[in-house]
């Protein structure tokens, strides 16, 4: 096994752009990984791309190829999916066949155009991701979705709406410096508590936006990098996935996420750590109540503990295991199949000193990215080390 | 007229007659239709066994930004609701006493832990049929 290294990473503005196409979102996240990488397009030796409801909002299936094309590159391109976790099933084959010798230079990352559609086209586009027959014909939504585990965990531990809207404040908060970030704005805790329901018990400012956006990253061995003076001190240290019950009512339990725990599980005993070693958690806020079952997964919070994490100052950029420092899903945007690869983004950089929010983190060494799939039916956990 | 979803519709038209039932696998574990295994672990053969009469809310949301198939419905309150082997997610009836969901949308309307049968009934925008809860007078 080789040691894979993150060699450039690359985002688009993450934001409403519903004039842009599908393939020119692709090719600037793209440019730009390959200019932050300084690694020549014609080394990558696969593409694996990210992506999960082009069919209805761009008509256009196959992709993969056509994003091989915008990115400039001819070599195996496969387009993976997910759902919300389709960026990081992509970035996790890519680790694997780097890690396994298979190949030196592997581009992974992902993209979604959302905003072209309507509010009802896009919440019809991202509720195909839970079950048809019996989840999505109840009128279970993304947000019902995650309603009904908020409620659920309100229920089994406690907690308050109040609770969560430490969450998005904190977020917002964190995306203010964040040159990607789709807001950049302050909301209070009062702000996000007044906001108009859209499921209850969520309300405006417990939801991520709907977004458009793309994420790339060069991902090269420990060995291309030194025989090509490539600078990448940022490796990719472990890879995990889990898989639940596709339908929330299937689970074992309506508050907890076992896919996730799985997936760090295995990430953790990939790079041979454990959470306490943690000095950072980007992970899939798509609403503030999925934050609190993240840490919770990822281990950075006990059972039911999760949910204080945010209003006590746990988590916030000057706690001690600041979560979501580039504004998270909740204000950086949440282009679905792009997020899993701007995770990776958020934390190389983080790691590597060089993103708005490093000063929060000046120590930091490792960190954890935490994507997830529908209710998290999957789940994707990556660390990634400051390996020199 | 879209195709039927054998397994599925028949499920459906068995809960619409009162006679719905989940399928168990040799270890007890309970699923809905089609199975070929159980998706617990992954045994066989599967029987069917009825629903108990009732069920228990386990949680439930008053949607109010639906997906265009529920654009007439919106608020409506999605529940899940726990019948012996399995749980099933349907949507709240009858909850105002006059066959309305929650139109304040206050979700005051259902409880955590309340009583209700499952039945089947129609989605306003289009037809379509869905499974529906109603509370059990007590």
């Amino acid at each position: 096994m080789t040691e894979v290294r993150v060699a450039g990473v690359g985002l688009t503005r993450f934001g409403s752009h519903p004039e842009r196409t599908g393939r020119d979102l692709f090719a600037e996240a793209a440019d730009r990984a390959f200019a932050d990488a300084g690694v020549d397009r014609n080394a990558v030796e696969e593409l694996n791309y990210g992506n999960f409801m082009g069919a209805l909002a761009e008509h256009q299936g196959h992709q993969a190829p056509l994003m091989a094309e915008a990115a400039g590159v001819r070599c195996p391109a496969t387009r993976y999916e997910s759902a919300c976790a389709s960026a990081g099933v992509a970035v996790r084959e890519a680790v694997r066949t780097v890690a396994a010798g298979d190949a030196d230079v592997v581009v992974a990352g992902g993209m979604e155009r959302m905003t072209n559609l309507d509010t009802e086209g896009a919440t019809e586009g991202l509720a195909i991701a839970a079950d048809d027959l019996f989840e999505v014909r109840a009128g279970v939504t993304f947000p019902g979705a995650y309603a009904l585990m908020a409620r659920a965990y309100f229920e089994a531990h406690g907690g308050s709406r109040e609770d969560l809207a430490h969450v998005a404040s904190k977020n917002h908060e964190n995306a203010l410096p964040n040159e990607y970030a789709q807001f950049r704005t302050e909301v209070s805790v009062e702000e996000a508590l007044d906001s108009p329901p859209i499921a209850e018990p969520l309300h405006l400012y417990d939801a991520c936006p709907i977004t458009d956006g793309a994420s790339a990253l060069v991902l090269v061995s420990e060995e291309y990098a030194a025989e090509n003076d490539v600078d990448a001190p940022v490796a990719v240290t472990g890879t995990g996935q889990g898989t639940d019950r596709m339908a929330l009512a299937d689970r074992t339990d309506l508050a907890a996420t076992p896919a996730a725990v799985d997936a760090a599980t295995a990430a953790y005993d990939d790079a041979g750590i454990g959470p306490a070693d943690v000095d950072l958690a980007e992970v899939h806020d798509c609403f503030t109540i999925a934050e609190v079952l993240a840490i919770e997964s990822l281990g950075l919070a006990e059972p039911g503990e999760g949910i204080a994490a945010a209003r006590d100052g746990h988590t916030t950029a000057d706690g001690d295991l600041p979560v979501n420092l580039s504004g998270g899903l909740k204000a950086k945007g949440h282009p679905v199949g792009a997020t899993g690869g701007s995770q990776i983004a958020e934390v190389t950089r983080l790691l590597r000193g060089d993103h708005p929010n490093s000063e929060h983190v000046p120590d930091a060494e490792v960190g954890v990215a935490h994507n997830a799939g529908g209710t998290v039916a999957s789940a994707v956990v990556h660390v990634l080390e400051v390996a020199e | 007229m879209t195709a039927r979803d054998e397994g599925y519709d028949e499920w459906i038209d068995a809960l619409s007659e009162g006679a719905g039932y989940a399928l168990v696998c040799p270890e007890g574990h309970g699923s809905l239709p089609p199975r070929r295994v159980c998706p617990e672990c992954g045994s066989s053969p599967l029987s069917e066994e009825p629903l108990p009469g009732s069920g228990t809310v386990e949680t439930f949301t008053v949607v109010h930004v639906p997906s265009p198939r529920f654009s007439d419905d919106a608020p409506y309150v999605t529940a899940v609701a726990r019948f012996g082997p399995v749980r099933l997610t349907g949507i709240v009836r009858g909850v105002d006493g006059d066959g309305d969901v929650d139109a304040d949308g206050d979700g005051d309307a259902i409880e955590v832990g309340e009583t209700v049968e499952v039945d089947v009934g129609e989605r306003e925008t289009d037809g379509g049929r869905i499974v529906t809860f109603r509370p059990v007078e007590s």
